[in-house]
């Protein structure tokens, strides 16, 4: 079984769970203010005060994304507009989501350096769909997601969507992240 | 088929003769980049990954800069300076540049070039998005996260996709009152915030020829806003002026082929253009000044990469000489070479320290990033309430600049500086005499 870079989960099978619904241009401000970039990933229980941050820097009208006092989030999946992630490359931003519970994010479209880093790092999937689903997913919904099979089903509805194919950087992500990926292939020498 | 100044240098960064756009390629770092927020968190995966004992793939190549997180009582934050001056010891940098010493600089987007280390034809990665303003000196540069800044710290390598260029040609010569700030975010606004994704913004033409390096600084630096990989304009005279002057070190300068072609070519009539503000909370939601006169303001801020340099100080003090502000006008240099040129520099034969002490501005702060992206809660200028702000920074993102109730006007210095006298949003050539 292979693990993220926290060496914290596996990045395999269906993910199912309930769905958190944002729009447009979702920057990486309101994904981890900065006030919390203090914090070093790489250490655990940092990483993990991360998490109880993600998506903190919403408008206060948003329900919480991590209630007060939890350590995750109930929301597995997020479901955004165009531009997800816009802005800062700080890999604070999929890594808090990903400490938060966050499996996968299905968006319209992403920003260049989030997507990397989601990638990079193998926090989470950063997929994409063609049809505007923001629109259609309500915060709480429950839905499943299959990154194999790059589906997304809405339970309430029973509705499905086929995603946008990850094409190179799916194995990478379920490699949990470049390092591992590159391990895995041999591009680099066992971990000393 | 020619090839664009972006595929040049990535070809040759890669060792071969040309790369098309869309190809996945690995190339070869020439300085990787990185400061107090992100240098923990990549040191921490370079430490994980290549061995506790590890050495980086060059000393010479890595450059660290704290800039941040650098005025405050937040212990975290002087632990993360703590971690980086041990590894820099470690591994033995030469190019630490230390918190609480002689060799402490600023804003590292600004330090970066004034110390030498951005040098034309290069490739550049850094733990910043901003690292993009480093293509004003035809270097290839781009932001990338602390795993990807891990790899590199033990390789000296990174894979990237080649992108397509977007060409925007820069014509005519600015009025009076518009300023390379103006340029770019009448282009953010024109494109998107999601306009460039994954794409090279070049800016060629007569009108950039004719800016400073400070101002082709601040046209590269937003590239990132329009969600670019990198900006970059060919290197000139002014360029290897401005990098002879701060480096030995020997450099391969590029150009574009003339007959380069780019997915998208753009032209930007710049005699044509007016004073602009961004409004909350997008980069890409410009607006004249001169219809934004009704907005009241709190604050005016002048300060970070985007502009505090010292050309956007000169400018500032052109329109405050002589003048009151009528809000609290805060003043971060990005370096400490700014903070000196604020003593050197006049304005009419006045310093601009002078200028901006008569004008009533606060006490000029030391050189960090400070409240352009918040921070900690005793960060200097750091928004806690409803305040309507005009900042000459990059973003104005719900929550920047540290609290989602402030309103944050994206505007340059010519304007911050008016809108601080009117104490509301205001063109610079309205302000009467």
């Amino acid at each position: 079984m292979t693990m993220n870079a926290a060496g914290q989960r596996p990045n395999e099978g269906v993910i199912a769970g309930r769905v958190y619904v944002l729009g447009d241009n979702v920057d990486t401000d309101q994904i981890i203010p900065a006030q919390y970039l203090n914090l070093v990933p790489t250490i655990p229980e940092e990483y993990a005060r991360l998490g109880t941050h993600a998506l903190a820097g919403l408008p206060d009208t948003m329900p919480a994304f991590v209630p007060p006092g939890a350590t995750k989030s109930p929301y597995v999946i997020i479901v955004s507009g165009r531009n997800f992630g816009c802005g800062s490359s700080r890999e604070h931003a999929p890594i808090a989501l990903g400490a938060a519970g966050v499996r996968a994010v299905v968006a319209e479209s992403y920003a260049r350096i989030f997507f990397r880093n989601a990638v990079a790092t193998g926090e989470l999937y950063p997929l994409e769909s063609a049809d505007r689903l923001c629109d259609v997913f309500r915060t709480g919904d429950e839905a499943t997601l299959d990154p194999a099979d790059e589906t997304i089903v809405h339970a309430p509805s029973g509705r499905a969507w086929r995603l946008k194919p990850l094409g190179a950087v799916g194995p990478v992500i379920a490699a949990g992240g470049i390092f591992g990926y590159a391990r895995a292939a041999g591009m680099l020498a066992p971990r000393s | 088929m020619g090839a664009t100044l972006t595929e040049k240098i990535l070809a040759r960064a890669a060792g071969r003769t040309t790369v098309k756009p869309g190809e996945n390629i690995w190339i070869n770092v020439d300085v990787l980049l990185t400061h107090d927020v992100c240098g923990p968190g990549t040191i921490g995966v370079f430490h994980r990954e290549f061995g506790r004992d590890a050495g980086v793939w060059d000393p010479g190549k890595v450059v660290i800069i704290p800039d941040h997180y650098i005025f405050t009582a937040d212990e975290k934050a002087h632990r993360n300076v703590d971690t980086l001056r041990a590894f820099a010891r470690e591994q033995n940098l030469p190019h630490y540049y230390d918190v609480d010493s002689p060799r402490y600089q600023g804003v590292c987007h600004v330090a970066l070039p004034q110390r030498g280390h951005v040098r034309p034809g290069e490739v550049i990665v850094g733990t910043d998005s901003h690292t993009c303003t480093h293509g004003a000196f035809g270097a290839f540069a781009t932001g990338v996260g602390n795993t990807d800044a891990g790899f590199v710290m033990g390789t000296g390598k990174l894979l990237v996709k080649v992108p397509e260029t977007m060409r925007f040609r820069l014509r005519g010569s600015p009025p009076p009152g518009v300023t390379a700030k103006d340029i770019v975010l009448r282009i953010i606004g024109d494109i998107g915030v999601d306009g460039a994704t994954y794409c090279a913004m070049e800016f060629c033409g007569e009108a950039v020829a004719a800016l400073n390096m400070d101002e082709r600084m601040t046209v590269c630096n937003m590239a990132i806003e329009a969600g670019a990989k990198n900006g970059i304009m060919e290197p000139d005279a002014t360029t290897l002026a401005y990098v002879r002057a701060r480096t030995s070190a020997p450099f391969e300068p590029l150009c574009a082929d003339r007959d380069a072609p780019a997915a998208a070519d753009a032209e930007v009539d710049v005699s044509a253009l007016e004073p602009l503000v961004a409004e909350p909370h997008l980069p890409s939601s410009v607006a004249p000044a001169r219809e934004r006169g009704g907005v009241k303001i709190d604050r005016v801020y002048i300060g970070s990469c985007t502009g505090g340099k010292t050309t956007d100080f000169i400018m500032a003090a052109r329109v405050l000489k002589g003048r009151r502000v009528a809000v609290t006008t805060f003043l971060v240099p990005a370096t400490v070479e700014v903070a000196e040129s604020l003593m050197t520099e006049t304005v009419d034969g006045k310093s601009l320290v002078e200028i901006f002490a008569e004008a009533g501005c606060r006490d000029i702060a030391p050189p960090s990033c400070a409240a352009c992206l918040g921070g900690p809660p005793d960060t200097f200028g750091r928004a806690a309430g409803s305040e309507t702000i005009v900042s000459t920074t990059n973003r104005n993102f719900i929550g920047r600049m540290g609290s989602k109730r402030a309103s944050i006007y994206l505007a340059s210095p010519l304007t911050a500086a008016a809108s601080a006298v009117a104490g509301r949003i205001t063109d610079p050539r309205e302000l009467p005499g």
